[in-house]
């Protein structure tokens, strides 16, 4: 009987602590989520917004190849960026945690993530004045004698993802950092004393070790690369427009709110695919 | 015996609490702040402090700007807004009547208008009233066309319209990101009148505008477009024009513009007062000082981009080299060569749109 009285005061304890937060994720994701589904399922005549619940939207965003290429354009430039900012935030990653001193590593680590104190926008445009025809870059090479023309590096799909890749980079560096720092050293000199030379200590013992580290900045990189739209607009000089590009042009020159939300939800159901794919390294999946 | 030791925490706790009366003291005197507000939907050459400054000044108001590109967009911001949000909006000459048929303008006294100082031919009587009320009036207008470098490229070439779609000067064409101009533009190219512009036609313009596309370098916002021809990052804009070059004149004397052969497209801004406005009073002052002879002056030289102002009489506060910049003397001609916007029902906005961003993923 008394630890039933106990059961229930500690069950409503826990309904206490939750409540708040279900509030919150109910009213600020829950219902604009349910809104927003809504609205696609809306059409827009003229400047009317007719609630026709149908999927028309949904079946123009697969008839018409210019939206569906916003889709494509996203998924390359978000799948380059991660691949390539996995490979550079590895070893910038390992070199702070196992070859700077102890003392110094706070100091590297303040250093890498630097350009996340800087506007975000600021950065994209200094980006494009130094990838610009007269840029730092162009300057430099044509200085010294390496190319006779400028290279056109501004206002392309390559400048977008050098944009991206400088930020989230560092974001992974942070990961990948925090897991290697994690891993006990007792596990490389077992492997060590087994045989195993530098390379397998590394293939079979480190990177599986470091993987979540590495899938949970990969994770973040993809959702916050495929969803941005300020980098494209800025560096891509709309040569290609990405999802979220579209989308601001469906709300900003079309006010296509049913368009909008459409391609929206098309944008959560890839995110929400990219995590069903890493959920078993974000430590999320029910065992 | 004790000793007084102000430590580090004590120091900080102090300056902290010090810190926070200051802000407490400085919150209960009373400010030098404006009395009342106007909100402004505008064009970026609203943005002018110079412009503003001195109306703020002379009825103690705080003028809030908020900036728009394109009909569409300031559509899409009104709709997201409340009724009462906007007590002025600066508006396409073209889409006045789109807005008067949406209720949001309200009809403005002629009387209250100087009217008889403005150029004749951007007076506009069948797009600024609807029904013999006025709703808006022409305060800015210009000239949607070839922008280029004169150094860089044969000004002869520039005469033609096809040039944006040849590979003469592929790579180094940079493209204005409003599709009506543009599309406008391309229909002239093709011997289509803007006033004739209809869905039949639309094939024929996607087809330019994607061999546009595939020799241009990039499609831009205005500053993103001027920085491009500015700094060398192109030698030609397709959709510039005086408004684009004019503001450089002095530093960038290299940088021209022509209406073509096939002619240009003229853009005319209008104001309105806000149908909802609940100042529909100092609304009225701020059009009124906007078309004044000093206020056209300040708008028609902003630092966003520079335009012909609409009242005549605004010449007598521009300089010489203003003027010239402007072309004051060649108006006649470019008013004779030139169109008005494309005016699409909602079907073929649609379709141009759609094209647009057909070209864009091209």
């Amino acid at each position: 009987m008394a630890s039933a009285t106990l059961e229930t005061r500690e069950n409503r304890r826990a309904w206490g602590f939750v409540t708040p937060a279900l509030l919150w994720t109910v009213a600020f994701f829950v219902i604009p989520f349910i809104v927003m589904a809504a609205i696609s399922l809306a059409t827009r005549k003229g400047r009317e917004l007719v609630m026709a619940w149908n999927l028309d939207n949904y079946i123009a965003f697969f008839e018409k190849a210019h939206l569906l290429k916003g889709l494509f354009v996203s998924l390359e430039i978000t799948f380059t960026v991660t691949l390539i900012s996995v490979v550079l935030a590895y070893p910038l990653a390992w070199i702070i945690a196992e070859r700077i001193p102890q003392k110094w590593q706070r100091m590297a680590l303040i250093m890498a993530i630097l350009p996340f104190w800087t506007s975000y926008v600021v950065r994209s445009y200094s980006w494009l004045l130094v990838l610009a025809k007269n840029g730092v870059i162009n300057n430099t090479l044509m200085h010294i004698g390496l190319i006779a023309e400028p290279l056109e590096l501004a206002s392309t799909r390559s400048a977008t993802v050098i944009g991206f890749v400088h930020f989230f980079v560092m974001l992974l560096t942070l990961t990948i950092y925090a897991n290697l720092v994690q891993m006990p050293p007792n596990y490389r000199r077992a492997a060590a004393d087994l045989g195993a030379n530098g390379f397998q200590v590394f293939w079979h013992v480190v990177l599986p070790l470091t993987l979540p580290g590495i899938m949970v900045g990969a994770f973040l990189t993809f959702v916050l690369c495929i969803g941005d739209y300020i980098t494209p607009q800025i560096l891509g000089g709309n040569n290609e427009l990405a999802l979220p590009q579209i989308i601001m042009l469906q709300l900003g020159r079309r006010a296509d709110f049913p368009m909008a939300a459409t391609l929206s939800i098309i944008l959560m159901v890839v995110v929400t695919l990219a995590y069903i794919a890493c959920a078993r390294w974000l430590k999320m999946e029910r065992t | 015996m004790f000793r007084h030791v102000s430590t580090g925490k004590t120091r900080n706790k102090l300056l902290g609490g010090a810190a926070t009366m200051l802000l407490g003291a400085l919150a209960i005197v009373p400010s030098a702040q404006a009395t009342e507000e106007l909100n402004a939907l505008v064009w970026c050459d609203h943005t002018d402090p110079a412009l503003i400054a001195p109306f703020e000044k002379k009825y103690d108001v705080k003028v809030n700007l908020k900036e728009y590109e394109g009909t569409g967009a300031g559509l899409s911001i009104i709709e997201q807004s409340r009724a009462g949000d906007w007590d002025v909006m600066v508006i396409d000459g073209v889409d006045v009547h789109r807005a008067v048929d949406m209720g949001i303008l309200a009809e403005i006294p002629a009387d209250a208008l100087p009217t008889a100082d403005l150029f004749p031919e951007v007076v506009m009587a069948d797009n600024n009233m609807v029904d013999g009320k006025t709703y808006a009036v022409t305060e800015k207008f210009g000239y949607n066309t070839i922008s280029f470098d004169k150094t860089k490229v044969d000004p002869k070439d520039m005469e033609d319209m096809s040039v944006i779609w040849s590979d003469k000067y592929a790579g180094r064409i940079a493209v204005y990101d409003y599709y009506l101009p543009v599309i406008g533009l391309v229909g002239l190219g093709l011997d289509i009148d803007t006033a004739d512009l209809g869905a039949d036609d639309m094939p024929a313009i996607k087809e330019k505008l994607f061999a546009m596309k595939k020799a241009s370098k990039q499609v831009g916002e205005v500053v993103s477009s001027q920085t491009a021809l500015a700094t060398g990052e192109v030698d030609i804009l397709v959709g510039g024009g005086e408004w684009i070059t004019a503001v450089l004149s002095e530093d960038k004397p290299n940088l021209d513009w022509v209406i073509p052969k096939q002619g240009g497209l003229r853009w005319a801004q209008s104001i309105a007062v806000m149908k909802d406005s609940e100042k529909p009073d100092l609304a009225l002052k701020f059009v009124q000082y906007i078309l004044s002879p000093e206020g056209q002056a300040r708008l028609a030289t902003s630092s966003c981009y520079w335009g012909m102002p609409a009242n005549a009489k605004a010449g007598a506060n521009l300089t010489d080299a203003q003027k010239s910049a402007l072309r004051w003397d060649d108006q006649e001609g470019y008013l004779a060569n030139s169109q008005l916007y494309p005016i699409p029902d909602a079907d073929l906005d649609a379709q141009m749109q759609d094209a647009w961003v057909e070209m864009l993923q091209q």
